[in-house]
């Protein structure tokens, strides 16, 4: 069964797991990948990965200001807010 | 039950249209309704008493004043991962929950421009991830064709509201079937358009490389007139698509003559048991005496689009959802330092599935794994679209099962691969991006019947032929006509 190291998978996501859940998900996602290791069956050597399915180019626009969402009703929406600021705890410590 | 919510979306618009109805009768009558009946469906979220009748309002205004609507007072329900300004939008996630949505989605725009009134936000699997809407952390949606059983998903929601005539048409999104397998579960046409022909702009994203919006209906002619309304090139998504759209409800059908009708004969990982078999084997020789000619096609990679799926979606949500960290919007859990607070936030916030699926996809593409895993999967899939490619060189639609087995019992599958197959027929076009629907075929006896769907699939911009092959099938067949749902309100 592949071996996934959970917990570090889970520190790159940023989602705090309890022990049940890191040996529930573990186990899960072993089963999954079996599954999905049926792929290495195809020859996919000679094959592009796809990059788009249909017939979308880059699309550019013209570099200018236009009207946007109220900022007040935005910040609203935040957790925590102090003035025209969204407010998150502490980065660096000192 | 008023008798009017018996109408398709084409019959309520046409009275409006011509004044023998007004909006906000047939949004009062919907209310009413909602109110009797859903506390036993469950396909609502949040109802939206105040603006459906202020739209209503404004709808019989407008044909007042001598407009024409293509969905004048048409009731629509809306998948709550779709943002409707002012209106509480979930995702049915607790990271969202008591989130109000600051602007609205295109296509729910296009919507209420043609005329419908949005009587609510339904129910889904959290994020859109799951089959059977299971996975919503904020309510049970029941199929109203026996309260037992799942809806489907993730649009289980708006599929079980329309289904139980609480809405004519319902808005879905489809990443790899969440609209067609609903849509199948809950005897309705459920509509997948072409990759990009239906804006993604307010649709809270899942995975961006196949999610499309598409309604869900109870006739095929509401489908193409939602789909007429809903499509269209919209600046504020890069990848919507600039091609005219050509109109689908007028490219209805009565028959099949001269089509060309390809029957997939290799789909091998999930067999059907014999009840399926024969309504399908039934299904196909209702297209033939339609006048189509059926040809053997071949799709030999179809049977690595689970595992093709099952990489790419994963991957795409883990980016997508990195956005709910805590910060900017919805739940924020408490913390002494910022990375303890996203990954408390992420952990209280987030359901098993979409926490599986994070990290199956954080795990696809970690360094060391990226090219075994994502990139590998991104070679498969252009191979599932070649296959496509290749089989519409010999036939103009493709038409397979939509789904593995009829609507399950609520909690029959707890092992997160056994619902993943659900999936398994409605993948490979959500791969290769092409139009696909589902439409009833049939009903097998479960002690109560059970609606099927067969699932009918088109090249790219095929929508007017799929939709019109389509419309000929229901005509002919009448399938849907054959139960009512079991609800009190429908006994």
């Amino acid at each position: 069964m592949p071996d996934i190291d959970i917990r570090y998978v889970a520190k790159l996501a940023r989602i705090e797991l309890t022990d049940e859940e890191v040996d529930r998900f573990g186990a899960q996602l072993s089963a999954l990948l079996e599954h999905v290791n049926a792929l290495g069956e195809l020859d996919v050597a000679p094959v592009a990965a796809t990059a788009q399915v249909v017939e979308s180019r880059n699309v550019m626009r013209e570099d200018e200001l236009r009207p946007c969402l109220d900022r007040e009703v935005v910040l609203g929406e935040a957790p925590r807010r102090q003035g025209a600021f969204i407010r998150v705890p502490r980065i660096l410590t000192e | 039950m008023s008798e009017l919510l018996e109408g398709s979306a084409a019959e309520i618009a046409r009275d409006v249209n011509a004044r023998r109805l007004s909006a906000s009768d047939v949004t009062e009558a919907t209310l009413a309704h909602v109110r009797a009946n859903d506390a036993e469906v469950g396909a609502y979220l949040l109802v939206l008493d105040d603006l459906a009748r202020e739209t209503a309002r404004r709808v019989d205004q407008r044909i007042a004043r001598g407009e024409r609507l293509p969905l004048a007072g048409v009731p629509l329900a809306v998948k709550d991962n779709m943002c409707l300004a002012g209106a509480r939008t979930t995702c049915a996630s607790r990271i969202l929950e008591g989130w109000t949505a600051p602007y609205t989605a295109t296509a729910v725009a296009r919507m209420l421009e043609a005329g419908c009134v949005p009587i609510g936000k339904t129910n889904l699997d959290e994020f859109a991830m799951g089959s059977s809407c299971e996975n919503s952390a904020l309510g049970v949606t029941r199929n109203p064709y026996d309260l037992e059983r799942v809806p489907g998903g993730s649009s289980g929601g708006s599929a079980a509201a329309v289904a139980a005539r609480e809405a004519a048409i319902g808005m879905g999104s489809d990443t790899g079937g969440s609209i067609r397998e609903p849509g199948a579960f809950c005897n309705l046409i459920g509509f997948k358009p072409t990759y990009g022909r239906v804006s993604r702009y307010g649709l809270i994203a899942f995975a961006s490389s196949l999610d499309q919006i598409g309604p869900l209906t109870r006739t095929v002619e509401d489908a193409a007139l939602a789909y007429d309304a809903m499509a269209g090139h919209d600046p504020m998504d890069a990848t919507s698509l600039a091609r005219e759209v050509e109109p689908a409800a007028t490219a209805l059908r009565e028959d099949l003559r001269g089509l060309r009708i390809g029957i997939v004969r290799e789909f091998k990982l999930e067999p059907l048991g014999a009840a399926m078999k024969a309504v399908y084997e039934q299904a196909y020789r209702e297209l033939e005496a339609l006048g189509a000619t059926l040809v053997d096609v071949s799709l030999p990679t179809a049977d690595y689009g689970l595992a093709t799926y099952y990489l790419i979606a994963p991957a795409e949500c883990s980016s997508n959802l990195a956005r709910f960290d805590g910060v900017r919007y919805g739940l924020q859990v408490d913390a002494g330092d910022v990375a303890t607070m996203n990954s408390q936030t992420r952990a209280a916030g987030f359901g098993p599935e979409v926490k599986r699926r994070v990290l199956i996809g954080t795990y696809a593409l970690s360094s060391g794994y990226y090219d075994a895993y994502y990139v590998r999967a991104q070679k498969a899939r252009t191979l599932v679209a070649r296959d496509f490619a290749q089989a519409f060189g010999a036939c103009d639609l493709i038409a397979c099962p939509a789904t593995s087995c009829p609507p399950f019992t609520l909690g029959a599958k707890s092992d997160p691969y056994s619902m993943y197959l659900m999936d398994y027929y409605t993948i490979p076009m959500s791969l290769a991006g092409i139009p696909a629907l589902s439409v009833p075929c049939g009903w097998v006896d479960e002690g109560v019947p059970l609606p099927i769907g067969l699932q009918l699939t088109a090249p790219h911009f095929a929508e007017p032929l799929l939709l019109g092959a389509a419309h000929a099938y229901e005509r002919a067949t009448q399938h849907a006509r054959k139960h009512v749902p079991r609800t009190s309100a429908h006994a």
